[in-house]
């Protein structure tokens, strides 16, 4: 398998007659980790269905690593080595933290001894160890988000794709995604990350991508792209740095 | 006098204690921030002054009478209205429908049209897409909705669960300063918050929740200076 990673060319989805994504390149290097950001319906998660096959694109490419994945159901896909998490965590509530990591990790072992213990290499890893028999119904949500990490993970993703996994928590609790996020990289996993919080994004991101209404509108390094007055005017509404 | 105080409020869930002994003022004209980690009870101290869930122990009231006993649509009649998490909106439903149903009670439905006046005015997107279906329109939008909604209801006491959640930083910044707004124009309103900065900043006092029980209260800015508030809450 040749390692190129993710690349996206010409992506078009259309709804009816609204316009979703518009011919929206982006490319993520094996080892990168790429901030997706702007405003609210401006198509970001709709990128991730289409990446992931939840959507068919209207038109475009998607290539992962050399193999199309157009066409291709989700399954399939996550076996190619791509995995994404959601914006609205939905785990089985009533299966433990540990089982519902097994579940991702059905992906790759069809043996329950295995994934057994493949999951629980998991959970201590996102530091759930201590909630590893509690039922995901009992988990706070701080616990749920590394819960939704965690599946991904157990996937054993080349590439992961994050929706908006620091949303709905206060800024100590997102200090300590942050910091599982630089782990997850460390492991080897790129990361195509979506999110609002910019302090976040600014300090994970080895390039930002900005979209709006559907379209690419900045691109660059993440210092740059937060002065881009096109993005403060889109998305985020004043300078970033040196705010509050 | 105080417009609402808690009490010595008790709430659990069966066995599973939520708030212990809760004691908490809202003084007239005010902002209060509520903030505290995830699960510590803040959602669940809005649900009690809603009158959603029964507090087992302790009281509720607001002007002096008891609010606990009541049940929600009474306390909405009395002007102590909630804008819930997530927005909760009516997808199907048009924006100019949505904002309807918030002027639904007695004492709201005879002001109707100048309560639309001021919500269409505070929010001009909802008057642009009036006839649209609610749950077509973007997230920040559908926060405005039902903070407009909530107007409708023309309350004493706004009390907002996370106005901010999964927004775009320029939706924030507009959010919280329609709430200053809000409260400018003589409402009371609590905030709960994850956004611990913004919401410490925005209001005038503050109180931090922790499993349960206010564990800290004063003056928002001085929080936002407190050692442990920094540590636990705004990851410094």
């Amino acid at each position: 398998m040749s390692g190129t990673g993710l690349e996206i060319r010409g992506l078009t989805k259309r709804f009816g007659g609204l316009v979703a994504v518009n011919r929206f390149d982006l490319a993520v290097a094996p080892g990168e980790i790429v901030g997706l950001i702007g405003p609210n319906g401006a198509g970001k998660t709709t990128v991730f269905h289409l990446v992931a096959g939840f959507h068919g694109p209207s038109e475009g490419l998607i290539h992962f690593d050399g193999v199309s994945l157009v066409g291709l159901k989700p399954h399939a896909i996550c076996r190619h080595g791509l995995a994404r998490t959601f914006q609205l965590v939905q785990p089985f509530a009533g299966l433990t933290t540990l089982e519902n990591v097994m579940v991702g990790a059905f992906n790759r072992v069809g043996d329950v001894a295995k994934a057994r213990v493949r999951a629980a290499e998991i959970v201590d890893f996102v530091g759930l160890g201590p909630r590893r028999d509690t039922p995901a119904r009992h988990l706070t949500l701080a616990d749920r988000k590394r819960l939704e990490v965690a599946r991904g993970l157990a996937t054993e993703p080349r590439l992961l794709l994050l929706d908006e996994v620091m949303s709905g928590l206060n800024p100590t609790e997102i200090e300590a995604i942050i910091g599982l996020i630089r782990r997850i990289h460390s492991r080897g996993v790129s990361l195509l990350i979506i999110e609002h919080v910019m302090r976040a994004i600014l300090a994970l991101s080895h390039r930002l991508v900005v979209l709006h209404h559907g379209e690419k509108i900045a691109e660059g390094p993440p210092a740059a792209v937060a002065r881009d007055p096109r993005v403060i005017e889109a998305y985020l509404g004043e300078a970033v740095e040196e705010t509050r | 006098m105080s417009l609402l105080i808690l009490r010595g409020v008790d709430v659990a869930y069966g066995d599973l204690p939520a708030l212990t002994g809760v004691d908490l003022v809202i003084e007239p004209g005010e902002i209060l921030s509520v903030v505290g980690a995830n699960g510590a009870g803040k959602t669940t101290m809005l649900r009690a002054i809603s009158g959603l869930l029964r507090p087992r122990a302790g009281e509720i009231t607001l002007d002096g009478a008891r609010l606990d006993r009541l049940p929600s649509h009474a306390v909405v009649e009395r002007g102590v209205v909630q804008v819930p998490e997530g927005r909760k909106i009516f997808p199907s439903l048009t924006v100019l429908e949505n904002l309807e149903l918030g002027s639904y009670t007695a004492a709201a439905r005879p002001h109707r049209r100048e309560s639309l006046d001021r919500v269409l005015g505070l929010f001009p997107i909802l008057a642009e897409r009036r006839r649209q279906a609610a749950g077509t329109m973007s997230g920040g939008q559908q926060q405005m909705l039902a903070i407009g909604r909530a107007l409708m209801a023309r309350p004493r006491l706004l009390m907002l669960d996370e106005p901010s959640l999964g927004l775009a930083p320029k939706i924030v910044q507009e959010i919280f300063r329609i709430i200053g707004e809000i409260n400018r124009a003589g409402t009371t309103v609590l905030l709960v918050e994850q956004n611990t900065r913004q919401a410490l900043a925005l209001a005038g006092r503050g109180y931090v929740l922790e499993n349960g029980r206010v564990v800290l209260s004063g003056v928002g800015r001085d929080l936002l200076d407190n050692e442990h508030v920094q540590r636990a809450y705004l990851g410094m």
